[in-house]
């Protein structure tokens, strides 16, 4: 696998990784489209430039860590890691499948590459701050990188974690909220509103950036400050769309758990360059 | 005068030698480091003691996120919090994903006493022994309750072990090596058996000696390890002494006494008599008024085993 900080490239990347979670929630019949799609970009980012992280490593190798807290986007993950030649790609058409290694939710047993299992939301952080305390204690400083939804920080247990993250002074936690501003039910602001986000997760002890969190300089840029703090854990709010790069889908929650038919499918790999 | 000894002195004790032997041992508790203990090991290795205030549901994220970066976590509260509030976490964050961690909780049951139903935990051993993965470990007493703490430390995969509050009288000398999916058979009976765990195995063998007195011979198995459960040993109880009464400070739903039932029921049917808190919330008071109240003492399990024998004669 090759890494690359050239965004054209990155784009292209970015491109491939939508045709397959498109895809394989067709195959799958059901999945979650939406906030797989507003996510591309992030995880794009974090797998092929910026993680330390390769197949080849094993479960006690020295290595940055991503915990994808909304696990519904399980999709982009496993579309990344078999880009990454975590396992072939026909994999990913076996999608949800009864016995398939790519369970509907990240399930770090069965899938290589998924280091926390997840798909109940707001229960990510919290592993992500054990791994980083774990990696205190074994004087590993990688990164953990951690990938909450937006409507999911609604959930107490985020702001636990939060309080802990800063109590314990997590220098090498990069959290990264997918502000696609959608959740199930319609608009984050009307469901339960939970702005002011970046005030909140300031006062909560945490430096905070706000992105493009489709824009890869945005996203590479908002990593390397957030690296270069030691002492605080770190939250880069990513303004997203919701659908992202699938005209039809964006900013519809409908597309939030609804899998594309054969002639949606179709459609929306057209827009994607697939002839 | 019987010796008291108590569980949670004794699971202090030995997760400060598990963290002398082993460096990735660590603990986090919720607030209550001092009523559970582990605030002994707190003292000793403060960098691997994480206080997680009064978050028992963000502790039991971050003990599983430290299980997957190696660590061997002990995570302690009290029973009604660690598996009431914390359930889910556990049942997704640690359980499904066969997370290594530890959660050894005090204060089960009713012998909490004053602080009344807010704080006993009647349903601990069924919401833990319902999730798929776990082991579920209810100590006699304290030597018992060491040597649990120091198999979970070796076993890899989650692990509930249940304390309480109070000192039990001690049913085992001193070292008592407690192996998983094994029961322990502390006298043999003719007419009947209990299948007891914690402070109730102290009880039942109390039970067994006023039956002795009225020519009723009563078998008593320690069940420490109610998942797996010893089912050879509830069989052999129903097949050599046809009925059967499990004891157990937790209600009588969803706790060893089903696990009985459930087993006894489809391979060899006896007479199964339940003797546990009842289906109701109690009242604050002290553990003797509470134990009194809920018929858990010697003669209340006498009671029933004079109950099981009745329905034994009928069949
Ligand atoms: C604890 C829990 N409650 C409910 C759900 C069902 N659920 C799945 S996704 C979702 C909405 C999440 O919204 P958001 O975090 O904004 O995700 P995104 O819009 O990025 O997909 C809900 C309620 C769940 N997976 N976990």
């Amino acid at each position: 696998m090759k890494k690359t900080d050239n965004v054209s490239e990155l784009a292209e990347i970015a491109r491939q990784i939508r045709i397959n979670v498109l895809k394989m929630i067709h195959l799958a019949a059901s999945g979650h489209p939406g906030g797989s799609l507003s996510a591309v970009e992030i995880l794009v980012s974090l797998y092929f430039s910026k993680m330390n992280h390769s197949p080849s490593h094993s479960k006690t190798d020295k290595r940055d860590k991503f915990v994808l807290s909304k696990g519904h986007g399980a999709p982009v993950l496993y579309s990344v890691l078999a880009k990454c030649g975590y396992f072939p790609e026909e994999e990913l058409w076996t999608l949800r499948k009864f016995n398939s290694t790519l369970s509907g939710h990240p399930y770090a047993p069965s899938t290589p590459g998924v280091e926390i299992t997840t798909g109940s939301l707001g229960q990510g952080l919290s592993q992500a701050n054990g791994l980083a305390l774990a990696g205190r204690l074994n004087k590993d400083d990688s990164i953990v990188y951690c990938l909450m939804g937006d409507g999911e920080t609604q959930e107490g247990q985020i702001w636990e974690a939060a309080m802990t993250a800063s109590h314990y002074k997590l220098g090498t936690m990069v959290a990264f909220i997918d502000n696609n501003e959608l959740q199930i039910d319609g608009f984050v602001r009307d469901i339960m509103g939970i702005e002011p986000i970046a005030k909140k997760w300031e006062a909560f002890g945490w430096h905070v950036q706000e992105i493009d969190g489709h824009d890869f300089g945005a996203i590479s840029s908002a990593i390397e400050k957030a690296k270069a703090e030691k002492e605080r854990p770190s939250l880069i709010k990513c303004r997203t769309v919701k659908g992202k790069g699938v005209s039809f889908m964006e900013n519809l929650a409908k597309w939030h758990g609804t899998a594309p038919n054969a002639d949606e499918l179709k459609k929306a790999l057209a827009e994607l360059g697939v002839a | 005068m019987t010796n008291m000894l108590s569980l949670r002195d004794f699971y202090g004790k030995t997760l400060v030698e598990l963290g002398r032997s082993n460096k990735d041992v660590v603990a986090l508790d919720c607030d209550l480091s001092g009523s559970t203990r582990t605030s002994m090991f707190a003292k000793e290795f403060p960098d691997r003691f994480f206080n997680m205030g009064v978050a028992e549901q963000d502790m039991m994220g971050t003990a599983a996120g430290l299980a997957a970066g190696g660590k061997i976590p002990f995570a302690s509260t009290f029973a009604i919090f660690a598996t009431g509030r914390a359930w889910e976490q556990i049942r997704q964050s640690i359980a499904y994903p066969d997370a290594n961690v530890k959660i050894v909780a005090s204060h089960g049951g009713i012998t909490v006493g004053q602080d009344g139903p807010s704080h006993q935990a009647g349903e601990d051993i069924s919401l833990m022994r319902s999730i798929p993965g776990m082991t579920v470990i209810v100590p006699a007493d304290a030597h018992e309750a060491a040597d649990a703490v120091r198999w979970a430390a070796s076993h890899v995969g989650p692990v509930y072990i249940r304390l309480t509050r109070d000192k039990f009288p001690v049913v085992y000398d001193e070292k008592k090596t407690f192996a998983v999916g094994k029961s322990t058979s502390l006298k043999k009976g003719k007419d009947l058996t209990f299948v007891a765990c914690g402070m109730l195995t102290y009880v039942a063998l109390e039970a067994e000696k006023m039956l002795a007195n009225d020519g009723i011979s009563a078998g008593v198995i320690d069940m420490a390890s109610i998942k797996p459960l010893d089912e050879q040993a509830v069989l052999d109880a129903a097949v050599e002494t046809g009925a059967i009464v499990t004891a157990e400070e937790h209600s009588i739903i969803g706790g060893l006494g089903s696990a009985v039932a459930e087993t006894v029921s489809e391979k060899h049917p006896v007479p199964v008599i339940r003797a546990g808190i009842p289906d109701t919330y109690l009242s604050s008071g002290t553990p003797e008024e509470l134990m009194e109240a809920a018929h858990l003492t010697p003669k209340g399990l006498a009671d029933c085993a004079r109950r099981a024998l009745a329905l034994k004669k009928k069949k």
